[in-house]
């Protein structure tokens, strides 16, 4: 078993990076691996409520978030930090969070073994 | 005619906004779009670095990219004016030239 860190820190609706890290997160959830989801920066708009890419003609992504619980993924972080520049709180989320100051970022990502950015 | 200046890249990634208004001059226009609306929110850290900019810039938004990021109206910096498609036409044909900051 190995811990694997999915470290977010791209905006949404730039491509189809963010949904193939998904499809990637989901295959390691798969195989039993446990995982936890870090949002930094501007990843923390990918969990901003109301987004509505349909009317970019673009598929939504929420649901996707939406499913990690059902592969087991319940440890999403998100840096408290980035939230206060960009002006959200964890409310506006759509998706319980849990909160980590920017100083508890470095031993998030020394405890996993394995860390792939998105 | 003042020019247009298009940002289409969030202030979170990208210096881009910055760069731009630096450069940008009295009597400009400038039109966030794609993640480049990410600038427009009122509580976000660079709000105050748009507003003093709007002294000498007027600052447009694309509607439909602030809609597709779950971004709110009363979210939006006030003084900041909303175009749809047909907005981001009228500014490109009443502005020249345009310059892209990505």
């Amino acid at each position: 078993m190995k811990q694997f860190l999915f470290v977010m820190r791209r905006p949404p609706h730039e491509g189809i990076g963010v949904r193939e890290s998904l499809d990637l997160l989901m295959t390691v959830a798969a195989f039993d691996q446990p995982v936890r989801l870090l949002f930094l920066d501007d990843g923390v708009f990918q969990l901003k409520s109301g987004q509505n890419p349909e009317c970019l003609g673009a598929k939504p992504i929420v649901p996707l978030f939406s499913a990690l619980e059902v592969y087991g993924i319940e440890e999403l972080w998100v840096e408290e930090e980035s939230l206060a520049q960009r002006g959200l709180r964890p409310e506006s989320l759509i998706l319980p969070t849990r909160g980590i100051k920017r100083g508890e970022v470095a031993g998030l990502v020394a405890s996993a073994d394995v860390v792939v950015a998105c | 005619m003042g020019v247009l200046h298009l940002v289409s890249r969030s202030p979170g990634e990208s210096l881009a906004l910055s760069q731009c208004l630096g450069r940008a001059g009295e009597g400009d226009a400038l039109l966030l779009l794609e993640g480049g609306v990410y600038a427009a929110l009122k509580d976000s850290a660079c709000a105050p670095c748009l507003h003093e900019s709007m002294a000498g810039i007027a600052v447009y938004v694309l509607g439909p990219d602030l809609a597709a990021r779950g971004i709110a109206a009363d979210e939006v910096l006030e003084g900041v004016v909303r175009v749809d498609y047909a907005g981001f036409v009228g500014l490109a044909l009443s502005h020249s030239p345009i310059q892209s900051w990505f």
